[in-house]
C-alpha cells in the first residue's frame, strides 16, 4: 500500500473514530439507564469492558503476527506485532486503571487478587517484557525474531496463568464477586456497551495503523541511511 | 538419534566447564543463601507461621538464585564466539536448547539440594518427612523454570541489557510455576493428604511439557544469523 493510500485510510478510520465516539458517549451519559445498586459508577463499565476487548485482541493479533513473521520471515509482520503490541498495552492499562475506579465504591477497596484481575495483571507484565525486549535489541531482523518467539510463548502462557489463578483463589475465601454481569444486562445497556465496542475498536485501529505506518516510515529510514553511506 | 547425542554432548561440556570455573553453583548456592537468611528477617521464623508460608519463600529463593545461574548459560557462550562455534554444528540447532535445559536442570537441583536442609533448620520445617513428594515437586518446579529459563537467557544474551532482561521475561510467566509449586510444597509442609496437591502436580507436569516441546521448537528461531 502507498503513502497515499494510509494516509487516506486514517483520515478516515479518524472521522469514523470521532463519529463513533460521539455517539457512545451520548450513549452513556444520556441514553443508558443507571444501574440500580450500583448507581451512576456502574457507567465505567462501559469503558472497562470494550478496553479488555481491545486489549485481548490486540494480544491475538501479535500471537498471529508473530508466527507469521517466524514462517514468512517479512518484517511487515513484525511492525503488525510491534503496534498491535502497543495498542494492546495502552488499552490493558486502561482496565486495569477503571477496574479499581469502579471496585472502590462497590467493592469496599481497590483492589483483590481475583483470577481475572490477577490474570490481567500479569498479561500487562507480560507485554511490557515484550515492548521492553524490543527496546533492547537494536537490529530489525533480529530483534524481529526474538520478539516472535516471546509473542508466542507469551500468549500460550496466558491461559495456563488463567487457570492457575482460578484454582489458586477459589480454594481461598473470596471477596465481593460481581455476579454474573452479563446475564442481566437491560437491553439499552446492549446498545450502548455495543456502541462503545464499536468505538473503542475503531479509535484503537486508527492509532494501530498510525502506529504501523511510523514503523514502516522508520525502516525505509533506516535503509536510506544505510545506502546514503555506502 | 543425532538430536539426543548433540544434547549429551553439549550437556557434558557445561558440566566441564562448571567443573572448572565453579562460576554458576557458588552463585546459586551462595545467593539462595543469602536470601533465606533475609527472609528470616520477615517474619518471625520459629513460629507456626512458618509452615505456611516456607514453601513460598523456598520457592522464591530458588527462583531468585536461579536467575543468576540462568543468566550465565547464554552469556557464557558470547565470550570468544562460542555460540557460533555451537551453531556451526552439524545437527539440529534445538540440541543446543535440551542439552543446556538438561545442564541448568542439574544445576539448579543440586543447589536446591544443598539449600534444602538449610531451610529445614532455619525454619524449623519438617520438610524431609515425604521425600518422595518432595523430589517430585522439586523435579517438576524446577523444570518448568528451566524450560523458559533456558530459552529466555538465549533471548537476553542477544539483547543490550542483559541482566535486566531475563527476569522482566520469566518471572511474569512463571507465575504458574510458582503458584503451583508453592501451593503443593505448603501441602507438603503441612502434612495434608498429597491428594490436595494433584491438581497443582498437574498443571506442573502440564507447563513443564508444553513449554519443552514449545521452547524446542522455538529455539532455532532464537540462535539463527
Amino acid at each position: 500500500m502507498s503513502e497515499t493510500a494510509y494516509h487516506r485510510l486514517s483520515l478516515a478510520l479518524f472521522a469514523l473514530g470521532v463519529f463513533l465516539v460521539l455517539i457512545a458517549w451520548y450513549q452513556v451519559f444520556v441514553v443508558v439507564p443507571t444501574e440500580r445498586t450500583m448507581g451512576v459508577i456502574q457507567r465505567i463499565f462501559y469503558i472497562h469492558l470494550p478496553s479488555a476487548f481491545v486489549a485481548f485482541f490486540a494480544f491475538f493479533v501479535v500471537f498471529v503476527a508473530s508466527v507469521a513473521y517466524l514462517l514468512t520471515r517479512r518484517l511487515r509482520w513484525d511492525w503488525v506485532a510491534a503496534s498491535a503490541a502497543e495498542v494492546g498495552i495502552v488499552s490493558c492499562i486502561a482496565v486495569l486503571i477503571t477496574g479499581p475506579i469502579w471496585a472502590k465504591p462497590v467493592w469496599g477497596m481497590w483492589w483483590t487478587w481475583d483470577a481475572r484481575l490477577t490474570s490481567t495483571l500479569v498479561l500487562f507484565l507480560i507485554y511490557m517484557g515484550y515492548l521492553l525486549l524490543r527496546h533492547y535489541v537494536d537490529e530489525s531482523d533480529r530483534r524481529a525474531r526474538l520478539a516472535a518467539v516471546f509473542g508466542i510463548l507469551g500468549f500460550v502462557d496466558v491461559p495456563i496463568v488463567y487457570m492457575a489463578n482460578r484454582w489458586f483463589r477459589t480454594q481461598h475465601p473470596q471477596p465481593v464477586i460481581a455476579g454474573g454481569e452479563g446475564s442481566g444486562l437491560d437491553p439499552q445497556m446492549w446498545i450502548g456497551l455495543l456502541w462503545c465496542v464499536a468505538a473503542m475498536f475503531t479509535w484503537n485501529i486508527f492509532l494501530f495503523v498510525q502506529r504501523y505506518r511510523l514503523e514502516r516510515t522508520r525502516e525505509e529510514f533506516i535503509e536510506l541511511a544505510r545506502r546514503a553511506r555506502v | 538419534m543425532d538430536t539426543l547425542r548433540a544434547s549429551l554432548a553439549i550437556f557434558r561440556k557445561d558440566l566441564l566447564a562448571e567443573r572448572r570455573t565453579k562460576d554458576v553453583s557458588t552463585a546459586i548456592l551462595l545467593f539462595g543463601f543469602t536470601v533465606a537468611v533475609s527472609f528470616a528477617f520477615a517474619f518471625d521464623p520459629t513460629s507456626d507461621e512458618a509452615r505456611r508460608i516456607a514453601g513460598g519463600l523456598l520457592w522464591l529463593s530458588f527462583l531468585f538464585a536461579s536467575l543468576l545461574g540462568l543468566n550465565r548459560s547464554f552469556a557464557r557462550e558470547t565470550a570468544n564466539d562460542c555460540l557460533q562455534g555451537l551453531r556451526l554444528m552439524p545437527v539440529d540447532l534445538g540440541s543446543i536448547y535440551l542439552g543446556k535445559l538438561l545442564s541448568n536442570l542439574l544445576f539448579m537441583l543440586a543447589a536446591e539440594l544443598v539449600l534444602l536442609p538449610v531451610f529445614n533448620i532455619f525454619f524449623n520445617l519438617n520438610l524431609f518427612e515425604r521425600p518422595g513428594w518432595l523430589a517430585l515437586i522439586l523435579l517438576l518446579g524446577t523444570w518448568g523454570v528451566a524450560s523458559l529459563g533456558t530459552i529466555f537467557s538465549a533471548v537476553s544474551a542477544n539483547t543490550r541489557m542483559r541482566e535486566l532482561m531475563l527476569p522482566m521475561l520469566l518471572l511474569p510467566l512463571t507465575i504458574p510455576v510458582l503458584i503451583a509449586a508453592i501451593e503443593s510444597t505448603t501441602i507438603l509442609l503441612r502434612g495434608l493428604p498429597m491428594r490436595e496437591a494433584e491438581l497443582w502436580i498437574k498443571l506442573l507436569a502440564g507447563f513443564d511439557v508444553i513449554f519443552t516441546v514449545l521452547a524446542w521448537l522455538l529455539f532455532d528461531s532464537v540462535v539463527q544469523e
